[in-house]
């Protein structure tokens, strides 16, 4: 069962040995921005999951940061 | 003669606030601050805190390229014999900083002194860069840290930077090898070390076998539209109330929650139990952390099979390794025995 890490802290990530990582927005909105506008945020939080679904079907060797 | 110092601390240590000033950038400020006080006493006159550098704990980590110019040009203005950084005690992004201005530090020549647990992922990823020395995990060991940190500042100062082994001046061990002349040559210390351990008595390795927890990574998904993916996070989203109080520091569980039925979380379903992170855009918007709403979306368009009806929960902030393995093991089995296809992890 393939498991993706999305975490804003991709070091740390590594070290504990995640084998498919997507690098997070920020610490306290790793899937958002209260900057942007609503609308727009959920765009940017598709694009994050579909990275991560993306990671999810791709057949990797080693510690991959996508 | 004191040596001339320069102290890197975070946004909390640095009377600044908490989790809500973690995005403060770099201030340098004259003197001591906050611990610097204590630690310039306990130094008796045998070194110097000429500046202090306060920064943010999520600044630093999320603009490291940045942030670590802005550290390297303090650093070549004011030319300090010693970089003294924490101590960061448990908190990862303080000792990812600490760790890092240590290897900014080590570029220009200037060596590091910290302090921080041996669990927190900075000592791991900077051990090569500063001398650190072992805390507890958490700023309740400031009266032990402190003194620990003196000695080995005072230790560095007086023997001009040429410090012993970790086990003499009691700093976590680098990994750094470093070459010196013994009585009995290798071949002779490996024959007493095998003898000893054929009867069994005790002996010391000269080199300590190095623990990978590494994973085998597992064959991808086929079919993203007959996979049921689940939702786990470390980011501390539970259902409003917080029903199973989940610690927000040192969590002693993980929760399963259902989502049947949600189409999104809301800040009125769900909020943050994480002490470590500033909880404000969660707790507003809860799918910033765990989403839902997107993979809601992506059920209804048929771009995934499912969306699990459970997602599991914990609180990453100061977890011990041990927990959060046992956590994971157990979520896992969880999701392989209700036919889960794939997880998304997400951690703040």
């Amino acid at each position: 069962m393939p498991v993706v890490h999305i975490a804003t802290v991709v070091p740390i990530s590594q070290t504990v040995g995640a084998n498919r990582i997507v690098p997070a927005v920020a610490i306290p909105h790793p899937l958002g921005n209260p900057k942007l506008d609503g609308v727009e945020e959920k765009v940017l939080r598709r694009q994050l999951v579909e990275k991560a679904l993306s990671a999810l079907t791709t057949g990797i060797e080693d510690q991959t940061v996508f | 003669m004191t040596i001339k110092i320069v102290h890197y601390i975070n946004q909390f240590f640095g009377q600044k606030g908490g989790e809500e000033a973690a995005n403060l950038p770099i201030e340098l400020v004259n003197g001591p601050v906050g611990p610097g006080g204590a630690l310039q006493a306990l130094l008796a006159g045998k070194g110097e805190i000429v500046k202090t550098i306060i920064c943010g704990d999520s600044y630093f980590n999320e603009n490291e390229g940045v942030a670590c110019m802005g550290i390297r040009e303090i650093l070549e203005d004011i030319k300090p014999d010693l970089l003294v950084a924490g101590p960061a005690f448990n908190a990862g992004r303080y000792g990812m900083a600490c760790g890092k201005v240590g290897e900014v530090a080590n570029a220009l020549g200037i060596a590091t002194i910290s302090g921080m647990y041996n669990e927190n992922p900075g000592y791991e990823l900077y051990k090569n860069y500063a001398y650190m020395v072992p805390t507890s995990n958490s700023a309740a060991g400031m009266r032990q840290a402190l003194p620990a940190m003196a000695k080995l500042i005072t230790s560095w100062a007086e023997k001009a930077g040429k410090l012993g082994t970790p086990q003499e001046e009691g700093y976590m061990p680098r990994g750094l090898r470093v070459n010196v002349f013994s009585e009995e040559r290798g071949a002779r210390r490996a024959v007493d070390m095998l003898i000893s351990k054929l009867a069994g008595e005790p002996f010391k390795t000269e080199y300590e076998m190095p623990v990978f927890d590494r994973v085998e990574p597992q064959p991808p998904v086929i079919d993203l539209s007959k996979a049921t993916i689940a939702l786990v996070t470390s980011g501390g989203v539970v259902p409003k109330g917080n029903p199973d109080r989940i610690e927000s520091s040192s969590a002693s569980r993980f929760g399963e929650y259902s989502i049947a039925g949600l189409q999104a979380l809301t800040c009125e379903s769900h909020e943050t139990a994480h002490g470590g992170y500033d909880p404000v855009a969660c707790n507003r918007d809860p799918n910033r952390v765990l989403p839902v709403d997107v993979l809601r979306d992506m059920e209804r368009e048929g771009k995934i099979g499912k969306l699990h009806d459970l997602y599991y929960a914990t609180v990453g902030n100061g977890t011990s390794v041990a927990n959060a393995k046992a956590y994971g093991h157990a979520i896992a089995m969880h999701l392989l025995n209700a036919g889960v296809s794939a997880a998304i992890l997400t951690s703040t």
